[in-house]
């Protein structure tokens, strides 16, 4: 039997060894592949901060990624064209910065988050589900009507943001980026599960009842649990817009929304690194299989459908022979 | 003025009615044992004080009226409950346990292990992993870590084994005499109720038919209503 902390400690250093010997051997699209897979875990490292710690099945986490990629697009977009953005409260000419790109990412992401919650957090279960949904569903559709920016095609950004001191050009630097960000995530959210909030949360998951009767705001803790994971999975967007260069409705699709669950019940929900291998096998299931068949999915789908079945803890329940994190 | 103030309390689930008019009265630092027999709305009457379930009648702790109050605002204004059935959150370690509920005061993790050492042995273990007496010290141990003026325990030694029994009796003894603390306690067991509570308060069909001093209690009157 493996210990998790073993397994978390040789997927990181797999993340970063990969990317290193890519350069070595001068394979560029290896390094954007893995950049890809470590975005995709920064969202649904997000959104595991609800679904796995707080039990809360958002199935419109993809709003935020949209949100993140939208902050990304505009900001850029009237940066690279000189062209005003009117605010109503005021003006700006847009920037190229990625911080500054990454704290309006944020910023609105969590703004959402803290209405959508605010809405939808009064309901569980199936209505939780249908409520984030639905909210999914008008962000995309909004974009799709959105002509001022591309609408359903999008908008395509020519440069790279800058980040100071890198070239972000550089594949293995925009990696580089991407990789310290998810561990600073991982760290903080290790943290955050710890934390008196963090244990506060996870007791209202067993039972709201309980936890209401040691003092502790049910409603409360999910809100700030809901915002944090719409800000952590806004920036990811920002992230993933920049390495495409590109932003599109579909960033707000339920496909990604559900993706994003997929992610984390391969790898294994509510634990640390969890959707960080479910992004990496979901990336390189992606690419070798998509290779070969355009019918990639119905792996996915198998693979899926034995974790359930057979390894309610994703891979790592199974390598470390424990069905949950929280068992 | 008691501390707390439960006057003709009633309340009901859905259309079946549970309680038709309790009175209870627990000054600050008095103990009160809540008898009778199974069914005759003992858990209700501690669910109606913690705003688990609607009702209508008085309802005060310290002068203010919890009606109005949603559940997390009354263990706040410092009623702490240790359930029936432990119901500690399994998942979490004795000590999350304890911290997740901690809320500023006196009572400390420290202190909660020096009542209880036997939780001090299992501090990196698993809520879901101790024995029933362990799980219930602990259920005790996480309502004081809220720092309540007011400890309702319901059924805290149900289905123990009678060593265990003795350790929380003596526990309960030693918060008695140590804290300022008032306690509702919930049981079944008039001889070992008769070692903490100053004042007992009968409920029969949802309502409080005898109440007093526990000393005043006749074997008479704990046949009649209570069956032992």
């Amino acid at each position: 039997m493996i210990n998790e902390r073993m397994i978390n400690a040789l997927v990181l250093a797999g993340l970063l060894a990969l990317p290193l010997y890519a350069l070595a051997v001068d394979e560029p699209f290896t390094i954007t592949l893995v950049t890809r897979a470590v975005i995709l875990a920064l969202a649904a490292v997000g959104l595991n901060i609800v679904l796995g710690f707080g039990g809360m099945v958002s199935f419109g986490h993809a709003v935020f990624f949209g949100i993140g990629g939208y902050a990304m697009g505009i900001l850029a977009y009237h940066a690279q064209t000189y062209s005003t953005l009117d605010l109503g409260l005021f003006t700006t000419e847009g920037t190229k910065l990625m911080p500054v790109i990454w704290l309006v990412a944020m910023a609105v992401s969590g703004l959402v988050a803290l209405i959508i919650g605010l809405l939808s957090l009064r309901t569980s279960g199936v209505y939780f589900i249908m409520i984030t949904l639905a909210f999914g569903q008008m962000f995309f559709y909004f974009a799709i009507s959105w002509a001022e920016y591309g609408g359903e095609d999008g908008v395509s950004i020519y440069v790279r943001n800058s980040f100071p001191g890198l070239n972000t050009l550089v594949p293995i630097q925009f990696f580089a980026i991407c990789f310290v960000i998810l561990c600073l995530v991982l760290f903080l959210k290790e943290r955050l599960r710890a934390s008196p909030f963090g244990l506060a949360l996870n007791a209202a998951r067993q039972s709201a009842t309980r936890a209401e009767t040691v003092g502790l705001n049910p409603m409360r803790l999910r809100l700030v649990a809901f915002v944090i994971s719409g800000m952590i999975t806004g920036l990811a967007g920002a992230l993933f817009a920049d390495l495409n260069r590109f932003v599109s409705p579909s960033m707000f699709s339920w496909q990604l929304s559900g993706e994003l669950i997929v992610l984390i019940i391969i790898g294994g929900a509510g634990r640390l690194m969890g959707p960080v291998i479910g992004a990496c096998v979901f990336v390189a299931l992606e690419h070798f299989l998509g290779g070969l068949t355009d019918f990639w999915h119905v792996y996915l789908g198998l693979i899926l459908l034995g974790i359930v079945l057979f390894g309610r803890g994703g891979i790592i329940g199974m390598l470390t022979r424990t069905e949950g994190a929280h068992v | 003025m008691s501390f707390l103030r439960v006057e003709n309390l009633t309340a009901s689930y859905g259309v079946s009615q549970a309680l038709y008019g309790v009175d209870l009265h627990i000054d600050a630092g008095e103990v009160v044992a809540l008898m009778g027999r199974n069914g005759m709305g003992k858990s209700t009457t501690v669910k109606a004080i913690c705003r688990m379930i609607a009702s209508d009648g008085t309802l005060q702790l310290d002068g203010q009226s919890l009606h109005a109050l949603p559940s997390h605002r009354v263990a706040r204004l410092g009623v702490g409950l240790v359930p029936e059935g432990r119901r500690c959150f399994a998942s979490l370690t004795v000590r999350e346990n304890l911290i997740a509920s901690a809320r500023l005061g006196d009572w400390t993790l420290a202190k909660v292990v020096d009542l209880f050492p036997r939780l001090g042995e299992r501090l990196s273990q698993k809520a879901a992993s101790l024995s029933g007496g362990e799980q219930q010290m602990l259920a005790i141990g996480r309502a004081l870590m809220t720092n309540p003026r007011l400890l309702i325990l319901d059924e805290a030694t149900e289905g123990l084994a009678p060593i265990i029994r003795q350790e929380i009796w003596v526990s309960l003894e030693r918060l008695k005499s140590q804290t300022q603390v008032a306690i509702l306690i919930i049981d079944k067991s008039p001889k070992e109720l008769a070692r903490v509570a100053d004042q007992a308060v009968i409920l029969e069909r949802g309502k409080t038919v005898w109440s007093g001093a526990m000393a005043d209690m006749t074997a008479d009157i704990s046949t009649r209503f209570v069956g032992v």
